[in-house]
């Protein structure tokens, strides 16, 4: 199984959000951001692994637009288990996620890969779509969102969560999917993979995606919610509770 | 010019989310065309003119009997291609996610994903979008051509704004999907989705064992059928409620009349998924909870006590 993995490094969750001085960006430098691989990519580093692992042969390759500092995030999954990766190097990410995905496609279409794995979206940005649209670019079928898999020789079968039920959805091989929670518990590197990581082929290549249609206009705070109030301590509390539900927020 | 509102159907019905794709889509002005992939007549499109739909285009295929990914992407974009709409608008639902950019990609641009807000603006549209977990609103102008874009549930209020809603059917043909819809596996009859439901009373880890979620249970009863119980992720990953469930980064996003947070902590991904909420009410033993910083109402106290008599009184007003 010749699989890529398209992992993305963005900010760790818990990151307080500082606003840079052009009122637009993430003030990187200044707010002590820490970087970690965008947990949905882990789910699809991890079932690469597994498929390869299972398949018995097989490469798995992952592919990261961002800037030099993301090679971090490249040894990560190659602590993982993965056995080499691409660094398409620019400063800036992209804006509009179309240009993302023409880079990455112009990346993948050399190779014929039987599976192209991402995450279902990046904790950043909330694209939700840069899977969809490679896949597109490609000429792929896409699954979006899988949160089981089950591979037979070119058949793939993938379930995914809808409201009020779950989807399970036939697609031959090659194919893009993405990657839900619930696919598999990703595993931690190990001391072994985190020294072999260090040995294993990084290539960066230089690329130049274009400006895109979807121009920042600003990046602000969320309106602080009306300051709230504790209406009470126990049980004693809910008549007080249920009146303001009522009276004062009007949703009973 | 006119936007290209995109509904959903399911089973030939359709579905509620479609109102606010609406409602949205006349908000920028310049009329609405409402379209629909489906297998035949679909039960409620009529509705949309009501939201303020000039025009209802049923776009018919026995494909769309189920949801068809690439025949309903191609019907699409082969629509808007035709009709030189300036934007589209969908849902950011399972479907509309997952449908979006695979319109927008046939058409050469991207997707404004999951936006709480739009105006329009000159020649483009600007949208509003929460990102890094709900801690920073993007504002975007999008100038692609078309704009395409997702709606965050439960964002836009469905207005009723009463329009023409002439009908049109036309029959359409697609290509052979290769992704397919082979089943729907339903979740129990009776519960409602946490994506749709307009109160959620989610529990967490304060809720010591599974089995005590019947209190939350006997509560969203008492709610008469409108309320869902959600889950946060710790309780999800012990084991104690499915995926489905969960509110939050890993999970889904919602946004209730009323989110009831009981024995949840308030971590900063739990509020990723439902700070957008219109009225947050916490009920957490530890008065300095972090839930109590986004919550409009807070009780203090053992949830044990609090909850039912919280069912009691709400049973009270439904009675
Ligand atoms: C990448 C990533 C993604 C994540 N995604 C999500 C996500 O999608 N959704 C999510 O929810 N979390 C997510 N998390 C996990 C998140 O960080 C928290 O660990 C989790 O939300 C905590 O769940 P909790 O509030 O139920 O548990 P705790 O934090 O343990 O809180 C339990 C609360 O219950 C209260 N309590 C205890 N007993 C009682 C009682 N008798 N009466 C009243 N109150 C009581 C306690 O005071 C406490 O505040 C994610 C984490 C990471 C790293
Ligand atoms: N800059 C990037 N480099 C590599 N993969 C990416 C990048 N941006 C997004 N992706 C992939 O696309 C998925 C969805 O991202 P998004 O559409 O931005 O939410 C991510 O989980 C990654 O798998």
């Amino acid at each position: 199984m010749k699989i890529a993995v398209c992992i993305k490094r963005v900010p760790d969750s818990e990151t307080r959000v500082k606003i840079a001085a052009d009122g637009k960006s993430l003030d990187e430098a200044g707010g002590g951001v820490k970087f970690v691989l965008n947990p949905y990519d882990e789910f699809a580093v991890e079932e690469a692994l597994r498929r390869k692992e299972k398949a018995g042969t097989g490469e798995v390759a992952v592919i990261c637009l961002g800037p030099a500092a993301a090679q971090e995030t490249i040894r990560t999954a190659l602590a993982m288990g993965a056995d080499r990766g691409v660094l398409l190097q620019t400063d800036k990410i992209p804006a509009d996620p179309f240009e993302t995905a023409k880079v990455i496609a112009a990346e993948l279409k050399s190779t014929a890969w039987d599976l192209i794995l991402f995450g279902r979206m990046a904790i950043d940005d909330y694209n939700t779509q840069v899977g969809s649209l490679v896949a597109e670019l490609l000429g792929l079928p896409c699954v979006t969102a899988v949160s089981h898999l089950d591979i037979e020789g070119t058949k793939g079968v993938a379930e995914r969560e809808i409201e009020g039920g779950i989807e399970v959805v036939d697609f031959p091989l090659p194919a893009v999917l993405t990657a839900d929670k619930g696919l598999n518990e990703p595993r931690y590197p190990a001391l072994k993979g985190i020294m072999a990581a260090k040995k294993k082929p990084l290539e960066v290549k230089p690329v130049q995606p274009g400006a895109g249609a979807l121009e920042v206009v600003a990046l602000t705070p969320p309106p602080d919610r009306k300051a709230g109030k504790i209406v009470g301590e126990g049980p004693g509390a809910v008549g007080e509770l249920v009146r303001l539900l009522r009276e004062e927020a009007k949703v009973l | 010019m006119t936007t290209l509102a995109v509904l959903e159907q399911r089973d030939g019905v359709l579905r509620k989310i479609s109102h606010e794709v609406v409602t949205a889509a006349q908000r920028l002005g310049g009329g609405v065309e409402a379209v629909v992939c489906a297998a035949g007549a679909v039960q409620g499109a009529d509705q949309a003119g009501k939201y303020g739909a000039d025009k209802i285009v049923t776009l018919t295929n026995p494909a769309f009997a189920k949801y068809a990914p690439e025949a309903c992407a191609q019907a699409l974009a082969d629509r808007a291609k035709q009709g030189g709409y300036r934007t589209i608008v969908f849902a950011a639902s399972a479907t509309g996610k997952d449908l979006a950019p695979r319109v927008a990609a046939k058409l050469g641009v991207a997707v404004a994903a999951d936006i709480t807000d739009l105006a329009a603006d000159g020649g483009g549209v600007v949208v509003t979008r929460p990102v890094y977990a709900g801690k920073a609103l993007l504002k975007v102008k999008v100038a692609s051509q078309p704009a395409v874009l997702s709606l965050r549930p439960n964002v836009f209020t469905p207005v009723e704004r009463p329009k023409a809603g002439a009908a049109e059917t036309v029959a359409v043909t697609v290509p052979a999907g290769r992704v397919v819809v082979r089943e729907i596996k339903a979740a129990p009859a009776g519960t409602l989705d946490v994506a749709e439901a307009q109160v959620i009373i989610s529990g967490g880890r304060g809720l010591k064992e599974p089995a005590n979620f019947k209190v939350l249970e006997e509560l969203a009863r008492a709610f008469g059928g409108q309320a869902a119980v959600g889950a946060s992720r710790a309780v999800v990953d012990a084991g104690w409620r499915a995926h489905a469930d969960q509110v939050g980064q890993t999970g889904k996003t919602v946004s209730p009349s009323l989110y009831i947070a009981v024995g949840i902590s308030g971590a900063i991904q739990h509020l990723a998924g439902m700070r957008t909420s219109k009225v947050i009410v916490a009920i957490n033993k530890d008065k300095d909870a972090p839930i109590f910083k986004v919550a409009d109402y807070g009780v203090v106290g053992d949830l044990f006590e609090i909850v039912p008599k919280l069912t009691e009184e709400i049973r009270k007003l439904h009675g």
